[in-house]
Parts: C-alpha cells; structure tokens; sequence
C-alpha cells in the first residue's frame, strides 16, 4: 500500500499549515514585544494542556491531579537553580526526570478502578504534594513560597530580560521540542494503540494490547512533560509558590484542553490562547469575580456539547446524529 | 484520648449527613458531582443569613437550611443534571466544577468573603467531662447535639431504605435502572426526589456543620475532596459504607491533627490512596454488585 493511502500515515505528515503556525510562533515575540510575558505564558500553559491531552483526550483517564507533575517539576527547577547551578537546560532537565520518576510511581495508581477512584487518587497525591510542600517550609519556603530564584543565561548565552522575550523564545522552543515528541508518539502504532484503549478498553485487551503498561508509559511520560512546563513557569517567572499545586489549576488545564478540543494535540495549544486572552479580558473587568464567569462558560459549553460549541455551524444544522 | 475518639465520632457523623446525598446519587445515576458542596455551603448560608438578619432561633433554621438545599437541588436536576446523566464522566465533572466555581464567586459577590460565625444558643455551649486523666470524656455539647441529630438521621434513612416501598424502588433503580423502568418504576422521579433528599441533607450538614467545619465561600472547593473520600472509600452500593468510612475519616483526621500536627491532612490523603490502591471499588462493597 502507498503511504498516501494508509490514513495512519496521512494523519502524520506535517503539514503546511503547522510550519507556518510554528514560524508566527517563534516570530511573535518580535512582532508584539510588549506582550512577550503573556506570550510566555501561553507557551507554558500550552505546553501543560498538551500533556494533559495525552493522557485524557488520547487515553481517557479523567485526571484532577495534572498540577501535582506541574508543581513538582516548578519546585525541583526552582530548588535546582538555588541550590545547585543557576543553568536554565540542566535544571530543565533535571525537573523533567524529577516530575517523570514521580509520574512512574503515580502511573502505579491510576492502572486499577472507576473513573472516580482515578479521579480521586490523582486528586489526593495532588494535595500531597501541596501539604508537603507546605510543612517542609525550610526546604520550599511554606506557604510563602520559595523566592529568590536567580536563573543563568540560556545555554550560557541569553540573558533573561525585563520584557520577557528571552522567557518566550526558550519556552516556545522548548514547547516545540515536546510537541513534535508527542506529535510523534500519538501518530505511532503505540498512540494507535492508546486511542484503542480509550475508545474500548475490552476489546483493546482481547486483540492483544498490554493495557496496563499502556496506561502506565503514557501517564509517565505526559507527567514528565507537565513538570517541563512547571520547570519553565519556575525559570521564567523566578518564582514557586503553592499555587501551583492547587486544585483549581487542574482545573483549569482541563478547562483549556476541552475549549481547544481534545484528542488533537493542537487543541490544547489553541485553547491556551483562548484562555489566556480571555483571562485577561475577564480579570480586567472583574478582578475578584472573574472565576464566576469561567464556571458560567464550563456549565454552558457542557449544556451545548463541547462539539456542538465550538463548531457553530452546526448550531442550526437540525436531525442527523443529536 | 476518649475525648479525641469522641470528637472524631462527631467530625466524622457530620461528614456522613454531608456526603450520604452524594453517596446515593453517584450510585444511583454514576454520576460524578462535584458540585455537592456548594449544596451544603447553601444550608450554612441560609441558617447564618437567617439568625444574623432576622433573627430565627437555631432548632428553627436546620429544617429551613434542609429545605433551602432540597428545593435548590430539585430545581438544578430538573433543569441542568438531567441531561447529563448519560454523557461521559469528562462532561459530568467540567460541568460540576462550573457549577462549584459559580458558587464560590456568587457566595463571594452578594455575602463577602469572611468567614461567618454562627452563635449558637445557651444550652448547646457548655462541655460535660467524665472520668478522669487519661480517660477522660470531655463532651461539647453541640458535638453532641450533632451526633445525636446524626445518628437519628441515619437510623431513618436506613429505615426509609430498608422497609418502606420508596426504598425498594430506590434500591431497584440503583441495582439496574432499566430493569426498574421496565418494572413500571418511575426512575426519573426516584432520582429527582434522591437528589433533592441528598441536597437537603447536604444543607442540612452544611448547617450543622458551619460552627465546627467554618464556612466561607470556598467551602465547597475546601470540602469537596472530603465528600469524595467518603463515597470512593465507602462504595456507593449501601449506606453503612459510607457510614464507616465517614467515621473512619473523621477519627483518623482529628487524631492525626492531635497528635502530629506537623503531617495535618496528610495522613488522611495517604490512607485514602492506599485504601483505594488495595481495594479500588471502595473499602465496604459487596461482591458481585454492579461495577
């Protein structure tokens, strides 16, 4: 059969559109210099969403404990540079195998029961991780958060400016790296076989895939790049506090991937911008309140169908499949 | 050490009243609200808002917070649950967390964020203690009230599950929802009236609960995870599961507050994971029930 043929392989070409997208990427810190930091920030939030679609949109575990690998990889980063070097890549590096160690002991939890036993394991080691990095306060600085985080240039060359753009330039590129690794790994026989697991568990099981250790490779390895994006958060902003831990930052990952579509990779990076801009808007409006509005557009979009939202030309479109 | 025992039990008694409701629902429609503390923080409201504005004395606002939540729960499965008993898990829980961020804004915007503080009357203040040193009982007698009030709760919930025709149908749709429709059992309304129950207990816990829990308006967000503790430790095929487990986690969470404060909630997440890694379908299931 041609490659041309074979709708695995189509699906896996890059396409024109993508080079384009990731150029405008890589250039957009020049064109909008002044809005570099929320550029940084959409490239990590991307980035986060991006892991979390591995595991939800393309495994289908429902997890509420995204931010434990988030916070952990943020922390080990910030810890690094304080305690060890001040190198961006190392402690990178570093945090990355810290959050994927971690996501390999976690995987071991989320391989048995229902949704809600999942939902609640990831829930609990997330609020570990929160206690635990409230009680060591010699280590994290508590409930204050760790300060004082002073990173190097990166790779010994780019200093990390004022106005961020270094900050966009090494996330976007480090966002790129993982997202050609994810793009690889969901478009191999391995991401067919997750989708297998998602869509039917039994059967995937009865034709022959090793579900568990399915389950158990891809948690991992989306842990690992969930903790990239905490290490980059860390590294760009000089900063770790509990937050990161929180319940509400989960949600909110989650919250990205469903407006931006799950199951396609580019849906977590597009529903980071759409967020984060809408973030933006909506805090400057109502600073204090702005969460109501956030939880009005969840209940809202799940009353229309997350399908049916996004595409509104099948608003009016009657009948068919309801 | 009695004493801790004793207020465990009481910690523990209202966790039951908070998350039997949710319990009972989730076994019913498998479905993942994690909107039901947002019912209890609407009992603690209305009992606060009505003792500190109008004035109504506290035995008179319970039933009130109870019917409050009840009424609150009825209309929102009518109007919004409904259509979501058969989507995916993903929808149930993104449309529970809108609900509970709307409510955490929402209490935010028309009460403010502080904390409310309820007075309670003169004959629930005071503290019986019995026996000496070690063994020491000392008794609060609002945790008592609350036990008692809690206990007598769970005895007619038994009892409305066990014995009455309301009950079996309930149980019915539980085991198998379309057999029980095929048997001429209303589901629909069995599961509007069980959700509406569940809410109001949900209030009602709320309000028992706002002088020893503290209630402000991240209380749903703050006790959400403990209401899912209980129903996933304790299945949600009976209610004596829940009963235990809500006991087991109201002991273990004030001891270990006792006696090693530095650890706080930390015992109570590890032995949840570690409960739910050995047993993953909750501590107190019968075999061969409905997965």
């Amino acid at each position: 059969m041609k490659d041309s043929l074979n709708p695995l392989l189509v699906n896996r070409r890059w396409k024109p559109w993508e080079a384009v997208l990731w150029l405008i990427a890589l250039v957009s810190p020049l064109l909008l210099p002044s809005h570099a930091l929320i550029i940084n920030e959409i490239a990590i939030v991307a980035l986060f969403a991006v892991s979390l679609d591995l595991i939800l949109g393309y495994t289908g575990i429902v997890s509420l404990g995204h931010a434990a690998f988030f916070g952990m990889g943020a922390y080990t980063a910030a810890l690094f540079s304080k305690l060890v070097m001040p190198d961006p890549t190392v402690g990178l590096l570093v945090a990355v195998v810290v959050a994927t160690l971690l996501g390999a002991i976690c995987s071991m939890t989320i391989i048995r029961g229902s949704d809600l036993t999942r939902l609640m394991v990831t829930l609990g080691v997330g609020l570990i991780l929160m206690e635990l990095a409230n009680k060591l306060d010699w280590l994290t600085g508590g409930a204050d958060g760790l300060q004082g985080v002073v990173m190097g240039p990166v790779l010994g060359r780019f200093e990390f400016d004022l106005y961020g753009r270094t900050a966009a330039w090494y996330s976007i590129t480090v966002l790129l790296i993982l997202f050609v690794l994810a793009r690889r790994i969901v478009h191999s026989p391995f991401g067919a076989t997750l989708k297998a697991i998602r869509d039917n568990r039994l059967r995937a099981m009865a034709i022959g895939i090793p579900v568990t250790s399915r389950l158990a490779v891809i948690y991992t390895v989306a842990a690992g790049m969930a903790g990239a994006a905490g290490a980059l958060l860390a590294q760009t902003t000089g900063f770790a506090s509990l937050d990161l831990f929180e319940f509400h930052r989960s949600a909110d990952v989650m919250l990205i991937l469903v407006v931006g579509g799950t199951g396609w990779l580019y849906g977590g990076v597009a529903g980071a911008i759409v967020f984060k801009l809408m973030q933006d808007v909506i805090s400057a409006i109502t600073p204090q309140y702005w969460t109501f509005w956030i939880g009005l557009f969840l209940v809202v979009l799940v009353m229309v169908g997350r399908e049916r939202l996004l595409k509104p030309w099948t608003w009016f479109a009657r009948g068919g499949k309801a | 050490m009695l004493t801790i025992l004793f207020d465990g039990i009481a910690y523990g008694m209202l966790l039951f009243i908070l998350a039997v409701g949710l319990a009972v629902t989730m076994g019913l429609m498998n479905f993942i609200n994690l909107a039901h503390g947002a019912f209890a923080m609407v009992g603690g409201y209305i009992t606060v808002l009505l003792m500190q504005r109008v004035g109504v004395p506290f035995l008179v606002c319970l039933p009130l917070a109870f019917l409050g939540a009840a009424l609150l729960g009825g209309l929102l499965e009518r109007a919004l649950y409904r259509p979501l008993y058969h989507k995916p898990h993903l929808d149930q829980v993104l449309f529970s967390i809108g609900l509970t961020f709307m409510a955490v804004a929402s209490a935010d915007y028309f009460i403010g964020s502080t904390q409310q503080i309820v007075q309670l009357p003169e004959w629930l203040k005071g503290r019986t203690e019995l026996g000496e040193g070690a063994w020491m009982l000392g008794m609060g007698h609002y945790r008592l009230f609350i036990i008692a009030v809690c206990a007598a709760l769970t005895v007619g919930l038994q009892y409305i599950l066990a014995k009455t025709r309301f009950g079996s149908r309930l149980r019915a749709s539980v085991d198998d929802q379309r057999v029980a429709a095929g048997l001429g059992i209303n589901v629909n309304v069995v599961f509007l009236s069980t959700f509406a129950v569940g809410s109001g207990l949900a209030g009602l816990g709320g309000a028992l609960g706002a002088e020893v829990l503290g209630l402000d308006p991240t209380f749903p967000l703050k006790f959400m995870i403990y209401f899912l503790i209980v129903v996933a430790v304790g299945g949600t095929s009976s209610i004596t599961g829940p009963l235990l487990a809500a006991l087991l986690l109201g002991i273990a969470d004030v001891a270990g507050k006792y006696y090693i404060p530095k650890l706080g909630a930390f015992i109570v997440y590890c032995l949840m994971i570690a409960i739910l890694i050995w047993r993953p379908q909750g501590l107190f299931v019968r075999q061969g029930g409905k997965s």
